[in-house]
């Protein structure tokens, strides 16, 4: 079998996370983590990756102070022996690397995995959705020259660790490293004139309530429920509302105890955002959007004739 | 500046219901679209392009269908569109779309090449993979660009954090949703660009093989459901009472 590596991010919680669905994916393997970076901050990447994996193998270096894909790309194709397979999570990181780093290796390029199926053999299946979840489809892969998968988070459970292992300093490899992408700066996502991160009811609107004129529909809901209106993706893209009321992945970390998710399909991106628990209520047209798999109760129907009815159930109701 | 931006045809996320049946989603009632990333894409090279000078080409792999995504993207007013079409590009797989496609970069002189981030099947691959074939510098989920090279770029990252880099041309970008607001496409617009002439490469002209797939989609399926949604039906007036005494319950109202 090909030699298994993981690529762990800075942020090592994933770490276990990771290694289980490298073991899905090479059942038996005991794969080797990578980490990148520069200073104390890798040898505590290192360190920590070391409690879950049996080797890690720690790039160090001044040019990987902010290990972009771009430099991460060359240094495992060179580092990386003929065949081996990487595991990566499938975060923004995992997608900037991905696809290219496949090509580089010559493996076979599985993204954004939330199951296996077959694996061991020559050929490998894995489980993945499309059509943002409304698709869900058994893809094979030819194994035989490594596989780059990326991981969905949260789709693997994290099992007993292989540590506590030993860090191998590979920072040799890292010599000479000049990437044609060069790291400038980070900015943090502007906060807003609200904080729905600190929110107990949200009211979030999604693509479903079709036009700007609409909103107002689902801000006179959540006046009368005394909560504050979150949204997703979509309604951010088109400038109805502003980046700081956006719940996802890419937007803000959400803990409320009551979120109704109005014209939300359902995404993973968008799931992700929602922490904690709290009691879902989904409402969309389509009865096969995947926010129905995972909310508490849920409405079939169209929303501009539902919620005008639910904001004066709700005023009676108080 | 030379921009080519890769289009695909996807069935339209607005207009379509996707139900799986024998293996396969239903087929016969879709409405297809240009995928939406690609329209951000398109949108970014236009505005580059008013503002630097240059030109833009709008390119696709598919069947004799894909005409039409490429009038909608030179309606928004791309100069030049190109259709990649041979039998021997069907049941590509990623690399192979993408091998095609780095065949259709060499054959021109673009200095920037940008792709939607993702697109029907979320694979977010093609752009990579591209980048990776021309030996090209790359970055995805792009939601900012500036200057005449090195471009600077954002990259949306984690949390709605903004990773600002700089990046040597030639390059290829993968185009986030939000970065601009894609012009809107009238019936006039797609009127004036229905009789462009838009050439037809096959593999031969292109001197592309996708190769054979490394990976294969099998089948699609339908996951054993959980317990899902306890749904509410019946009037509308009966469907909110009821929700409301739930919200209430729940803590909902305050």
């Amino acid at each position: 079998m090909s030699q298994v590596f993981v690529l762990v991010p800075g942020a090592a919680d994933a770490a276990p996370e990771l290694l289980a669905a490298a073991l899905a994916l090479f059942p038996g393997s005991t794969p080797t983590a990578l980490v990148a970076g520069h200073g104390p901050a890798l040898d505590a990447a290192a360190q920590a990756a070391a409690a879950t994996f049996k080797e890690v193998w720690a790039f160090g270096g001044a040019a990987l102070a902010h290990p972009n894909a771009e430099l991460l790309r060359p240094l495992l194709a060179k580092a990386l022996p003929a065949g081996a397979s990487v595991v990566l999570a499938h975060d923004t990181l995992g997608m900037d690397l991905g696809p290219g780093l496949s090509v580089k290796l010559g493996a076979a390029y599985l993204p954004d995995v939330v199951g296996v199926e077959a694996a061991g053999g020559a050929s490998l299946t894995v489980l993945r959705q499309e059509f943002g979840g409304q698709a869900h489809a058994r893809v094979a892969c030819d194994a035989s020259g490594g596989v780059v998968a990326t991981a969905r988070s949260g789709a693997f459970r994290p099992g007993e660790g292989q540590g506590p292992g030993t860090v191998l300093d590979r920072s040799g490899d890292a010599a000479g490293l000049q990437a044609r992408r060069r790291f400038v700066e980070l900015v943090q996502a502007e906060a807003g004139d609200v904080d729905i991160t600190k929110e107990d009811v949200l009211v979030s609107v999604g693509r479903g309530i079709g036009d700007k004129e609409n909103l107002p529909l689902a801000e006179e809901l959540a006046e009368a429920m005394g909560a504050v209106i979150s949204c997703s993706r979509p309604i951010v893209d088109a400038k109805w509302l502003d980046k700081a009321r956006q719940v996802g992945t890419s937007g803000q970390t959400v803990k409320p105890k009551v979120y109704l998710a109005l014209g939300i399909s359902g995404s993973f991106q968008h799931l992700g955002g929602i922490k904690g628990g709290p009691f879902l209520v989904a409402v969309n047209k389509n009865p096969k959007a995947p926010i129905f798999q995972v909310a508490d109760v849920g409405v079939v129907a169209d929303l501009l004739e539902l919620l005008p009815e639910l904001t004066e159930a709700v005023k009676k109701a108080k | 500046m030379e921009i080519l931006v890769c289009v695909k045809r996807v069935p339209d996320p607005a207009e379509n219901e996707i139900t799986v049946e024998g293996g396969d989603i239903g087929r016969d009632d879709l409405v297809y679209a240009v995928n939406e990333w690609d329209n951000y894409a398109v949108e970014e090279a236009l505005q580059i392009v008013e503002r630097e000078g240059g030109s833009v080409t709008v390119v696709t792999v598919g069947g004799a269908e894909a005409d039409e995504t490429l009038r909608r993207e030179m309606a928004m007013g791309a100069e030049k569109g190109l259709l990649l079409s041979d039998p021997a590009f069907e049941g590509a797989d990623g690399l192979g779309v993408a091998r095609v496609l780095a065949a259709a970069v060499r054959k021109g002189a673009y200095d920037l090449v940008l792709t939607g981030a993702m697109a029907d099947d979320g694979a977010a691959q093609v752009g990579g993979m591209l980048a990776a074939l021309l030996d090209w510098p790359f970055a995805s989920l792009v939601n900012r660009i500036e200057g005449t090279g090195p471009l600077r770029i954002g990259r949306e990252i984690e949390g709605g954090a903004q990773e600002v880099s700089d990046i040597d041309l030639p390059c290829v970008l993968s185009i986030q949703t939000g970065i601009n607001e894609p012009r809107y496409v009238g019936i006039r617009g797609i009127r004036k660009v229905a009789s462009a002439e838009i050439p037809v490469l096959d593999a031969a002209a292109l001197g592309a093989d996708p190769g054979a797939p490394k990976v294969r989609r099998l089948a699609y399926f339908v996951p054993e459901a959980g317990p899902g949604a306890e749904l509410l039906e019946g009037g509308t007036r009966d469907v909110a009472a009821r929700l409301a005494g739930i919200l209430k319950a729940k803590g909902g109202i305050k």
